[in-house]
């Protein structure tokens, strides 16, 4: 955990201050329009409902969803994420706003008015300071909502301390997910003690007389201030140099042994990169946000974002044969599964596998149909056998080949076997994957060669090297038979017979851009960051 | 005619909620220097009609003016700052002090610090109050202390008409006895022209030089607390003293 801290603490600073702009950025602007309309709801009780009702809605939508919605209309980066946030904090600052002024005892104001205050001075001497603690709670709220909701701003490239949470999550990397968990956390609790102090000082300087009111302001004055520097600050800090080349990486991809790190040890590559979703990132290069991505050579997007894939010609990337990873128990349990699944030996090459992905991502065929077309073409399609005498949970992780792969394996045991197919898709990760089906929690998942080997088995550098050395054509059979050996042997778990299609890593760029700047391979582009 | 107008005229004053009137065609006249008590049961008209003064509620119907001018031609921020208004419970302001309570009114107008500081110790000896109370908050005082501040406050700036709204109604008896008795010994309180409201018949006749006795949004009885005792002209009027114990 220290170790980890240590080597990371410029980057953990950085997205430390990243994460508090966007904060207090989108809370500024929560507090910049949700104190007016929460005075004016006040006052036209008639309308409160509805502003309340639409805060309320805009409350309950899941933040990942929110984002989803938001990154059609700004893009990524600070946009998505500074508005999704700003509309999460509406809500407690209009409502304890509303509720502050609404519950000021009425015989205070109507004594105010009789005194012959205005209605602005009732608001600014009467109203605001009775209803102040209230309010205060709200910002309190709000403040601890966005501290925690800033986290997933990493799934949008906006950066903060989700970066290390989520990059943890992908990586199973505790300390890395702890590294951003326990910062974000002692964010909120230290935010949440530091306002309720600010209150303390704002109330005794507003009754201490003429001289602390004034003193109690200036201090208030001077915290907005300050508030106001940090937020411009964090979020026009993460701006990239036009000149550079700026990458867009997975979170898996920038912590992985065969990712990222894999090409800083192969061919030297230092590039200035931003950790996002994966889903986005073709929206991301697309728009011009980023210019190298990471990828799969069969994402279907590939060809329908006009991209083009460096070739990886020193061999970083190991390959990534396709195929199903079941348990020795489920196949003794349902001798019938191991034929159902054999049936789809081979059938799926590079190209089929790419126009599939192609399909469903690009054309936004779902996948229950992209695999039922497909299961035709070759000829395996079956009407599903009504009687259902076991089941099996298959599990995938959250893209959409994975997608795609599941239901062509559901509907091909529902096809050819009397087994009920439970789908458990959406793991996030490898390591999740392959956790849940080692404890049993499901039965088998489409897998790829090189992932099990880097990520899963670990084999110690001697035996990376020896295989490595082999001729690049002879590589994907030698890792496939390895990994078969050892999951069998370490796990009681099976390689299935390989689909046919060799998923690797691998960067892109736009093919406009790549060819201005005249980068066709990852060496090329490891010297062109170099000489900028 | 009288030459000088008296300092409140209502005429023909109505205020109706929902179409049912509150106060009905009220006709209503107090001299310079004149203590009237609108006195009357709860839901009489009594509050509502010396809201309309300040315009704290406007009239649906009739004319109000003080000194002869209508309230109607006044802004009502600028016409309240020159009519003291005191309140059951004192109404005090729980986030100031008892100085920067006293303070409202004369900082409203603009005074200087020092004008504000005189006249606050002014008002302390007049009330009786120990300089001690000025730093406190109102929740730090006895009922008896916070309705002195009250009084304090509406007199700050000296206005010449002071408007009251039950103003002793939430203390207990003991208390209310002899704030009463302080308050109408006050010299000021003799010279300003007051409207007080007040359901206590016995508070009505111990203050009021005159007494208009309220029930449906009009003025039963008009008259000196004397009248009231030797000739009452209704059977509500007597209903009233009755239950009173009169």
């Amino acid at each position: 955990m220290f170790t980890f801290l240590r080597e990371n603490a410029a980057k953990l600073a950085d997205q430390t201050l990243t994460h508090l702009g966007l904060t207090f950025a989108s809370l500024l602007m929560a507090l910049l329009l949700g104190l007016p309309l929460g005075i004016y709801i006040a006052r036209r009780k008639r309308v409160a409902s509805a502003v309340l009702g639409v805060a309320g809605v805009l409350q309950t939508v899941p933040s990942i969803a929110l984002l989803g919605f938001l990154i059609p209309l700004l893009g990524i980066g600070a946009g998505p994420a500074l508005t999704a946030l700003f509309l999460y904090a509406l809500l407690p600052i209009i409502r304890n706003t509303y509720v502050g002024i609404s519950e000021v005892n009425p015989t205070l104001t109507e004594a105010a008015r009789g005194m012959g205050m205005t209605a602005r001075q009732v608001l600014w001497r009467v109203e605001l300071p009775l209803a102040m603690p209230v309010i205060f709670a709200g910002i309190r709220t709000a403040t601890v909502i966005n501290v925690g909701v800033a986290t997933l701003a990493a799934y949008v490239a906006a950066g903060g301390l989700g970066e290390f949470i989520f990059g943890g999550i992908a990586l199973n990397n505790t300390n890395m997910m702890l590294a951003g968990a326990i910062p974000a956390a002692l964010l909120a609790v230290g935010f949440d003690l530091g306002l309720a102090r600010l209150q303390r000082v704002r109330w005794s300087g507003s009754v201490g007389g003429d001289a602390g009111g004034a003193s109690g302001k200036k201090r208030v004055a001077t915290g907005a201030g300050l508030l106001v520097v940090v937020a411009v600050m964090a979020v026009a800090w993460p701006r990239n140099n036009p000149h550079r080349l700026l990458a867009g990486f997975a979170h898996e991809f920038g912590g992985r042994a065969d990712g990222y790190p894999g090409l800083q040890k192969v061919y030297g590559m230092t590039i200035e990169n931003r950790l996002l979703d994966q889903s986005l990132m073709y929206e991301a290069i697309r728009t011009n946000k980023v210019d190298v991505i990471s990828g799969y050579s069969t994402d279907g997007r590939i060809k329908a974002f006009g991209l083009t894939v460096l070739d990886d010609d020193k061999h970083a990337f190991p390959p990534y044969a396709a195929a199903p990873v079941v348990r020795e128990a489920t196949l003794a349990k349902y001798p019938e599964l191991q034929p159902a699944l054999d049936r789809l030996n081979g059938r799926l090459t590079d190209s089929i596998m790419t126009e599939l992905n192609y399909r469903a991502d690009y054309l936004h065929e779902s996948p229950e149909r992209v695999a039922r077309g497909f299961l035709m073409k070759v000829g395996l399609l079956q009407p599903a056998i009504a009687a259902r005498t076991g089941q099996v949970v298959m599990g995938s992780k959250v893209f959409t080949e994975q997608y795609i792969l599941a239901e062509i394996y559901r509907q091909l045991i529902e096809g050819y076997t009397t087994l009920r197919v439970v789908s458990k898709t959406g793991f996030g990760g490898t390591q999740l994957c392959f956790d849940a089906l080692r404890t049993g929690a499901i039965d088998f998942y489409p897998e790829y060669t090189g992932t099990g080997l880097l990520v899963i088995l670990q084999p110690a550098q001697a035996t990376l090297d020896s295989l490595k050395r082999l001729p690049g054509a002879k590589q994907p059979a030698a890792i496939y038979s390895y990994v078969k050996a050892e999951f069998t042997r370490r796990y009681a778990l099976r390689w299935g017979v390989p689909l046919g299609f060799n998923n690797a890593y691998c960067l892109m760029m736009r093919q406009t851009d790549a060819k201005q700047r005249g980068i066709r391979t990852l060496s090329e582009l490891t010297r062109y960051v170099k000489g900028v | 005619m009288n030459p000088t107008p008296a300092a409140i005229d209502l005429q023909s004053v109505t205020k109706r909620y929902q179409n049912r009137a509150v106060v009905d065609d009220l006709t209503l006249t107090v001299p310079a220097g004149e203590t009237l008590i609108l006195l009357g049961t709860s839901g009489c008209g009594k509050t509502t009609t010396l809201k309309m003064i300040n315009r704290l509620i406007d009239a649906d119907g009739g004319t109000v003016a003080i000194n002869g001018v209508d309230v109607r031609q006044q802004e009502p921020h600028e016409l309240r700052r020159h009519i003291g208004y005191v309140i059951q419970d004192a109404g005090l302001f729980p986030h100031y002090t008892v100085a920067q309570n006293i303070a409202v009114v004369p900082r409203l107008l603009n005074w200087s610090a020092t004008q504000i500081t005189d006249r606050t110790h002014e008002l302390l000896t007049l009330l009786r109050l120990p300089e001690t109370v000025l730093d406190r908050l109102p929740d730090a005082l006895s009922g008896g202390q916070r309705q002195r501040i009250g009084l304090a406050r509406a007199l700050a700036a000296d206005p010449p008409i002071i408007l009251m709204d039950e103003p002793f109604g939430a203390l207990d008896p003991i208390t209310r006895d002899d704030i009463r008795q302080e308050f109408k010994q006050l010299d000021v309180f003799q010279r300003k022209t007051i409207v007080l409201v007040t359901h206590d018949v016995r508070e009505a006749f111990a203050l009021g030089d005159r007494i208009a006795l309220m029930d449906n949004g009009r003025i039963v009885q008009m008259g000196q607390p004397d009248d009231f005792r030797q000739n009452p002209t209704t059977p509500f009027v007597e209903r009233f003293l009755e239950a009173s114990g009169y």
